[in-house]
């Protein structure tokens, strides 16, 4: 796994890489990492998921890693994070998203974290094609409009939970 | 101009291939791009409302104005995660 912070890759996803990549990089005092998996489940809507095949408009999907970090920056100021992401096919049980934040305090790690990930599912140019028992079908969720102000808010409202 | 349209997921699909060239007129925007798709590509018509435009692998509103050779993407709604 590379040494970026935000990263799309068909490699599998090394949590304790991104953390040793995001602490290496975080500017202020570390004394809270702390992390979201995202696997892939074997049931979906009561279907029998058997692998996910995710694809990524790359370049796109890292910058809004990039965005969701600026708009960490202003939220929690001391707080920084990474994102990896896999694309391809990702079978059940496996990661397809790695989230770090890190911070000086765990109040802010914990909101950073949770806010990547619903941020990640509002703006982050990704898709799932699900193959199921039966079929396949494309996951279709949030339009993606980066400067929504409402989904943010909606973002930071899960993230304060 | 021509330019490059890039399409993801089920718009792909339905166009049968990841990537198309087009020629636009020069005041052309990203919007007239996505009329010229679904006209040729009748099933895209539906993703009019929850489809979103990229210029140049940055997030591009539908009345932005494009330039020759630029890469344009239509995005259906995501599910990343």
């Amino acid at each position: 796994m590379s040494a970026a912070r935000f990263a799309v890759t068909s490699d599998v996803l090394s949590l304790d890489a991104l953390i040793e990549c995001v602490v290496a990089q975080h500017a202020g005092p570390v004394g809270a990492v702390t992390s979201f998996l995202g696997l892939v489940r074997a049931e979906n809507v009561g279907r029998v998921v058997t692998y996910l095949d995710y694809e990524a408009y790359e370049p796109l999907a890292v910058k809004a890693f990039g965005r969701i970090a600026d708009e960490i920056a202003e939220l929690w100021p001391g707080a920084s994070i990474g994102v990896h992401h896999r694309v391809g096919r990702v079978d059940i049980a496996e990661a397809s998203i790695a989230i770090v934040a890190v911070s000086a305090h765990r109040a802010d790690a914990f909101a950073a974290c949770r806010y990547v990930i619903e941020r990640v599912k509002q703006i982050a140019p990704i898709w799932k094609h699900e193959h199921f028992d039966g079929g396949d079908v494309w996951i279709e969720g949030a339009t993606a409009e980066p400067d929504d102000e409402g989904a943010r808010l909606e973002a930071r409202k899960r993230a304060c939970a | 101009m021509r330019v490059t349209v890039r399409l993801f997921a089920r718009l792909k699909d339905i166009a049968g291939a990841p990537e198309l060239e087009r020629d636009v007129p020069a005041d052309a925007t990203l919007a007239d791009v996505w009329a010229l798709l679904a006209h040729d590509f009748p099933a895209m018509a539906p993703y009019r409302g929850s489809v979103s435009g990229a210029r140049n692998a940055e997030y591009a509103r539908m009345d932005a104005a494009i330039a020759d050779g630029d890469e344009i993407a239509f995005l259906p709604p995501v599910s990343g995660g």
